[in-house]
């Protein structure tokens, strides 16, 4: 099932692709929904059951969201001008993506080939998690007791982001 | 907002309840089978969010569940530092599992791992009741009107 | 080793996208297809040939693929469905006040 990986990613890059071009945004939208879903699909594939679980049901709320917003204000892309900002635009962007997928294939001569990860944290986790904790899910033993405090985090975090949202969209008191 | 047709108010009916028991089954087993409080949580709020799309709710009802959720999302993350406030009672550090000092059950059961179901519980009510605060903020907004 | 690739090639795009797009909400597109590159970048790393997934059973001896990746990835989906929320509620305000989506004319209303 793990050659089934490469055409896999190759459809995120397409969708991925046309979410950016497409000149309607809620087109644009819908395609990113071919991204998420896939993305599901591949944590499947690598066993990792936890994450295909949250990342469906947030891809469906992510689409509902941007739904709501594009139906609510425009649909239409903005519309290019100005032939020769265009074309500096253009390549400075892919200079940039250029300069970045080479310095990523010089930083991929220390990792380790796929399918076979160097394991040194993990150790400790998978040899003492179930006698240290009790319980027989790793990835739970690992959020909520080794490492409890990224869950403290990650909870203020969401806090604070809903806390903006209600914040930003209310309807009275503007000074 | 308003609702959809009778076909999508029906199918959302008969499905709501097992999703939401879907939902409080993965939290409760989170140390046993894959899952734990985010899978959980983000479950119960999209079962909440069928509803509200299916049936459609008023503006003033809307607000109404905003303020709820809010409540109930601070309520989680009040039970969440006070579960890790125990440690430090008891005489030991922040956040230390002590459940699972004093008496540890037998691993694969349901009552064991300590402090792990509790929090479990803690972390899903909090996830669900963000999201759908979230999700109901971007339901009810409208131009036009004066500020 | 070519997984690894095409999950940066992914994050390239994404990164193209906020550079060049001059639209808000293709800005946002672009930031999210970044967010979605590095959880499956994250999830890639972990991966061991022949493993179960970390759900001990006690009693027998398995191996198990990497489970410390996965509970980083397992947090971040949600920070991102938190951020994007954020990000597209300032958008929206932006649209009712200067009535488009466009960041050169929104730079030159000023006051």
């Amino acid at each position: 099932m793990v050659s089934a990986l490469i055409p896999l990613i190759g459809l995120m890059i397409c969708g991925a692709v046309i979410a950016l071009e497409t000149k309607d945004l809620l087109s644009g939208i819908i395609s990113l929904g071919i991204i998420g879903f896939a993305l599901t699909i591949v944590f499947l594939i690598l066993q990792a059951p936890d994450l295909a679980i949250v990342q469906i049901i947030i891809e469906t709320l992510t689409l509902i969201i941007l739904i709501a917003a594009v139906l609510k204000t425009t649909r239409k892309d903005s519309i290019e001008s100005l032939k020769a900002r265009k074309v500096i635009l253009w390549v400075a962007g892919l200079v940039c993506v250029a300069a970045f997928i080479f310095a990523s294939l010089k930083a991929f001569a220390d990792i380790s080939a796929f399918g076979s990860p160097v394991l040194r944290m993990a150790e400790y986790y998978l040899s003492n998690g179930v006698t240290g904790t009790g319980a027989v899910n790793l990835v739970a033993a690992i959020i909520l007791d080794f490492r409890a405090y990224d869950t403290l985090g990650e909870a203020t975090v969401l806090f604070t982001s809903v806390a903006g949202v209600v914040t930003v969209l209310r309807k009275k008191g503007r000074a | 907002m308003q609702g959809m047709s009778l076909i999508v108010k029906k199918i959302s009916q008969i499905m709501a309840p097992s999703i939401f028991i879907l939902g409080m089954y993965v939290v409760a087993h989170g140390h046993l089978t894959p899952g734990g409080g985010f899978a959980g949580g983000v479950l119960i709020a999209g079962c909440f969010t069928l509803l509200i799309l299916a049936y459609g709710s008023s503006k003033e009802r809307s607000l109404v569940f905003k303020e709820k959720a809010s409540l109930i999302e601070s309520g989680g993350i009040f039970l969440f530092l006070f579960i890790a406030l125990l440690g430090l009672i008891q005489g030991t550090l922040f956040f230390v599992n002590i459940f699972s000092r004093s008496n540890p059950g037998v691993p694969g059961a349901l009552f064991s791992s300590g402090i792990i179901p509790l929090c479990n519980i803690a972390i899903g009510v909090e996830v669900a009741a963000a999201l759908f605060a979230i999700f109901i903020t971007f339901a009810i907004m409208r131009f036009g009107e004066k500020l | 080793m070519i997984e690894y690739i095409l999950a940066v090639v992914l994050f390239a795009i994404g990164l193209y996208g906020v550079i060049v797009k001059r639209n808000l909400i293709k800005i946002i597109i672009g930031l999210m297809i970044m967010e979605y590159a590095v959880n499956l970048f994250l999830a890639l790393i972990g991966y061991r040939s022949g493993g179960a997934p970390p759900i001990v059973e006690v009693g027998k001896n398995q191996i198990f693929v990497d489970p410390l990746p996965q509970a980083l990835v397992l947090t971040a989906i949600v920070i991102g469905l938190g951020t994007t929320a954020l990000l597209v509620s300032f958008a929206v305000r932006i649209f009712e006040k200067y009535d488009t989506f466009d960041v050169r004319k929104i730079r030159k209303l000023r006051g």
